[in-house]
């Protein structure tokens, strides 16, 4: 089993699983900070994913959009924040 | 399989791991701040041990400059967002667990001019005087 094997049919499937269960939180709620912790746990996920395809298919270039995604993922964070803090019935 | 490749393999399942510990976590755990403390530290590292396994992998300075830098952000910015969340969470009054024990910022926090008052201990003071 090579590496690229194993990121593929291993390491990418575990991740798979962990994003739908992190979708089913973002569904279910119950109140919204519930629903933009699971998005950040989301995107969390992907840049683990990009990772492991990274690996798999020997591209490093995919860790450019991971580094955005990190980014991106902050400042919707953020801003999230804000819009919660400031409505005024959540 | 040499020993790098071995290391890249324990590093991308432990990071895997932690990863779908997060995502356990999110879904099992009774309130908010519950899920933020398995969301934020378990994704976080497992996302560092995945990064550390691209470094390793490819095995050139430009990559592993790149896959640090993005360890070093996601450790920097995954605290601040998480503590946002969960002040806005708690002053638009998300619900605590039922079996929540201690809630120390309970009416200690003006809303207004976000200051902090100290108040009363939670705990009973000591009883009798000091020794000396």
């Amino acid at each position: 089993m090579t590496l690229a094997d194993l990121a593929l049919y291993l390491v990418l499937p575990l991740l798979g699983i962990a994003l739908l269960l992190a979708l089913w939180r973002v569904l279910r709620g119950p109140r919204t900070p519930d629903r933009v912790v699971a998005l950040d746990l989301m995107v969390t996920l992907g840049l683990g994913t990009i990772a492991s395809y990274a690996i798999a298919t020997d591209q490093p270039a995919l860790l450019d959009v991971a580094l955005v995604l990190a980014l991106i993922a902050f400042l919707g964070t953020t801003a999230f924040a804000y819009y919660l803090q400031r409505r005024p019935e959540a | 399989m040499t020993l790098v490749e071995g290391l890249t393999a324990l590093l991308l399942l432990t990071g895997a791991f932690f990863m779908l510990m997060g995502a356990v976590g999110i879904v099992r755990l009774p309130d908010l701040f519950m899920r933020m403390s398995a969301t934020t530290k378990s994704a976080t590292l497992g996302v560092s041990f995945m990064m550390l396994a691209v470094a390793l992998h490819f095995n050139d300075l430009a990559i592993g400059a790149r896959a640090l830098a993005t360890i070093l952000f996601v450790f920097l910015t995954a605290p601040v967002a998480a503590h946002m969340i969960a002040r806005a969470g708690y002053l638009r009054g998300v619900s605590l667990w039922r079996g929540t024990i201690s809630d120390e910022l309970q009416g200690r926090y003006d809303e207004e001019t976000g200051e902090l008052s100290s108040g009363a201990p939670a705990m009973a003071p000591p009883q009798g005087e000091p020794e000396d």
